[in-house]
């Protein structure tokens, strides 16, 4: 150790360049690392492809296929055609339910987030802490019962508002907000449309608004996944008959759990919509992501 | 005298066109003032009225159930503590309880490390970089049912992939669902696949924060890169770590739709409930046997377990970091 002290020394210039560069070079482990990750994340979901597009015969075959068949569409006319799954109404539930909610979680975050960052009110610091506190609950388990209960008695049981209902009340959605508003909008920028006479309200459209877009579309985003793939709620407030997405999937996999060609067929026509999602607005998700994690 | 004419003007120059707007009326003073006092409370309201409807209402009333007994037939009895002291010599409960630890500890810790090391291999310049970043995270699109559906399939007794595998290199299928740290097993992986590349970008945007002067400086004075992860990065990671690990504790602790997914969408947890979670008994209670009162008490249970969850892991990995 002490003898490499004095070369270092002499090739110092060029050590720190070549050392610099060479820390962040990829090696052999990354890419291994690498290559196996991609290949584990991506296999299940080929997987998917492969048992939707197969016969149940081929699907129990020993050694199993590896290969996509041909039956995906028939498969699917399959999972449309069924009775108990109610496929087609869950899927534009689905669809209902997380438009709805993103809309309106995005909206109320965003008025939050501007007043929360850049307007000042008693008691603003207190109620935003109150904020990241329940962020900490887990409300879906917590509050379970007594929801319930609400819904039976306002008979909403089986109807969507009783899903999107509690699903708009999202602490993250304002924590975010109020962190993109911080950043994204000077104050001076506040201020000078506020000496020029504008209204909260106009400050909203003309200043706020237009800064904190990316923000909105990050929270959107994450808001129509969240909703989009969650189980729990929708299962005890919902009637199989009118279901979303995933308890239709879970319909078909109670009812029909050997068939497994109905019920990778129905699984794969409800994450399809999402990849696209996810592949179109991939580059903003990842910013986003990575944005927040550093921030919070 | 003309001194201040001269500077009057001037300095009120910008002043005249910005009163253009709002020129003082009585009622509009009034309204700039409603617009200046009341207007964030206003913008703030839709939040606060969802989170009193949909937060404190239910999470006192979850409370309030948690003192009364109901049953099948529709009568209520004041019970006071008694769903509580019941709670805890059931060992139905326990049997939850420890279910649900269990599958946390074998599911976060393989995972957090995993993300770490992905996360450094996700800092070297590499190519391709968005697509592998893409690679990475497509777990976390698919929802949890999909997930569970899939692996439930691959971990199959008989028709199982897993078990192909396991029988072409000799090794006796197992019976995932059957026996307890199979399926433990099993369920975890799923946790596994969803979140680890989630927890790696996190990891990785928070290395890229990380001054590079220190690793030059480091690897001058002859650190190697195993030395350099372990005594600058890891203790630079520690606050997003902290964050991950809590995050890991809420959503490990309430785990619900891999195991509920696993046993055909049934919330008994296998024939001996031997992967039953917490979460998945609080519906069982209160959805399959209608006894509200039994299920708010495990629910308060559940979020004292997740305090004091979030309270030994944030205490630890404090430690852990501050060692070095």
């Amino acid at each position: 150790m002490t003898t490499l002290s004095a070369p270092a020394e002499t090739r110092k210039p060029r050590a720190k360049r070549a050392g610099g560069s060479d820390l962040w070079k990829a090696t052999p482990l990354t890419r291994i690392v690498l290559i196996v990750t991609i290949v584990v994340s991506a296999f299940p979901l080929y997987w998917m492809v492969v048992i939707a597009s197969r016969s149940n015969h081929e699907a129990t075959d020993i050694p199993p296929p590896f290969l996509p068949g041909g039956n995906l569409g028939q498969n699917i006319q399959r999972v449309l055609a069924n009775e108990d799954a109610h496929y087609l109404a869950g899927l534009t539930n689905s669809v209902i339910i997380a438009s709805t909610v993103t809309i309106s979680v995005v909206l109320i975050s965003t008025f939050a987030g501007f007043a929360f960052a850049r307007l000042r009110f008693k008691g603003g610091r207190i109620l935003l802490l109150l904020v990241l506190v329940t962020m900490m609950v887990p409300l879906q388990q917590m509050g379970m019962v007594p929801l319930y209960r609400m819904m039976v008695s306002l008979e909403w049981i089986g109807t969507l508002k009783a899903v999107i209902l509690p699903y708009l009340l999202n602490g993250f959605g304002v924590f975010l907000m109020t962190q993109y508003t911080e950043q994204a909008v000077p104050n001076e920028l506040v201020e000078a449309a506020r000496v020029d006479g504008a209204s909260t309200l106009r400050i909203w459209w003309n200043v706020i608004l237009p800064a904190v877009r990316p923000g909105m579309a990050v929270l959107g985003i994450n808001t129509f996944m969240l909703t989009w793939n969650d189980f729990l709620w929708p299962l005890i407030v919902l009637t199989p008959d009118n279901p979303t997405v995933q308890v239709a999937i879970n319909s078909l996999n109670a009812k029909y759990g050997t068939d497994y060609v109905l019920i990778f067929s129905g699984t794969a026509l409800s994450v399809l919509p999402l990849i696209v999602v996810f592949v179109v607005f991939g580059r903003q998700i990842i910013g986003g992501l990575m944005e927040g994690a550093v921030k919070a | 005298m003309s001194l201040h004419v001269e500077s009057g003007p001037s300095t009120r120059a910008p002043v005249p066109p910005s009163r253009r707007h709002g020129r003082p009326g009585p009622g509009r003073v009034f309204l700039s003032w409603l617009d200046l006092k009341a207007a964030p409370y206003l913008l703030i309201s839709p939040y606060y009225l969802l989170f009193l409807l949909f937060g404190i209402f239910p999470l006192g009333f979850t409370l309030w159930y948690s003192l009364y007994d109901y049953d099948l037939a529709g009568t209520v009895e004041w019970t006071g503590l008694g769903n509580y002291t019941a709670l805890l010599a059931d060992s139905a409960f326990w049997n939850a309880v420890v279910n649900t630890l269990g599958m946390f500890v074998i599911a976060t810790v393989p995972q957090i490390l995993l993300a770490l090391l992905l996360a450094n291999a996700l800092n070297k310049r590499i190519r391709g970089r968005l697509f592998v970043r893409l690679g990475v995270l497509l777990p976390l699109v698919t929802s949890v049912v999909a997930v569970a559906v899939v692996f439930t399939q691959l971990y199959g007794r008989d028709w199982g992939l897993f078990n192909w595998i396991l029988g072409s290199v000799g090794v006796d299928p197992v019976d995932w669902k059957a026996e307890r740290l199979p399926s433990w097993l099993a369920i975890s992986t799923m946790i596994d696949w969803r979140w680890t590349g989630y927890n790696a970008i996190i990891f990785l945007a928070a290395m890229q924060t990380i001054p590079k002067d220190l690793y030059e400086a480091a690897a001058i004075d002859g650190a190697s890169r195993r030395r350099q992860f372990w005594q600058i990065t890891i203790p630079m990671l520690r606050p997003t770590m902290i964050f991950v690990v809590l995050n890991s504790t809420i959503g490990g602790l309430t785990l619900f739709a891999e195991p509920t997914t696993f046993y055909g969408g049934n919330v008994h947890g296998g024939s001996n409930s031997q992967f039953q979670t917490v979460s998945m008994f609080i519906v069982e209670q209160g959805f399959r046997e209608f006894d509200y009162g039994y299920a708010a008490g495990a629910a308060w249970l559940l979020f004292l377990m997740i305090l004091i969850g979030s309270l030994i892991n944030f205490l630890l990995i404090r430690r852990i970091g501050g060692r070095k």
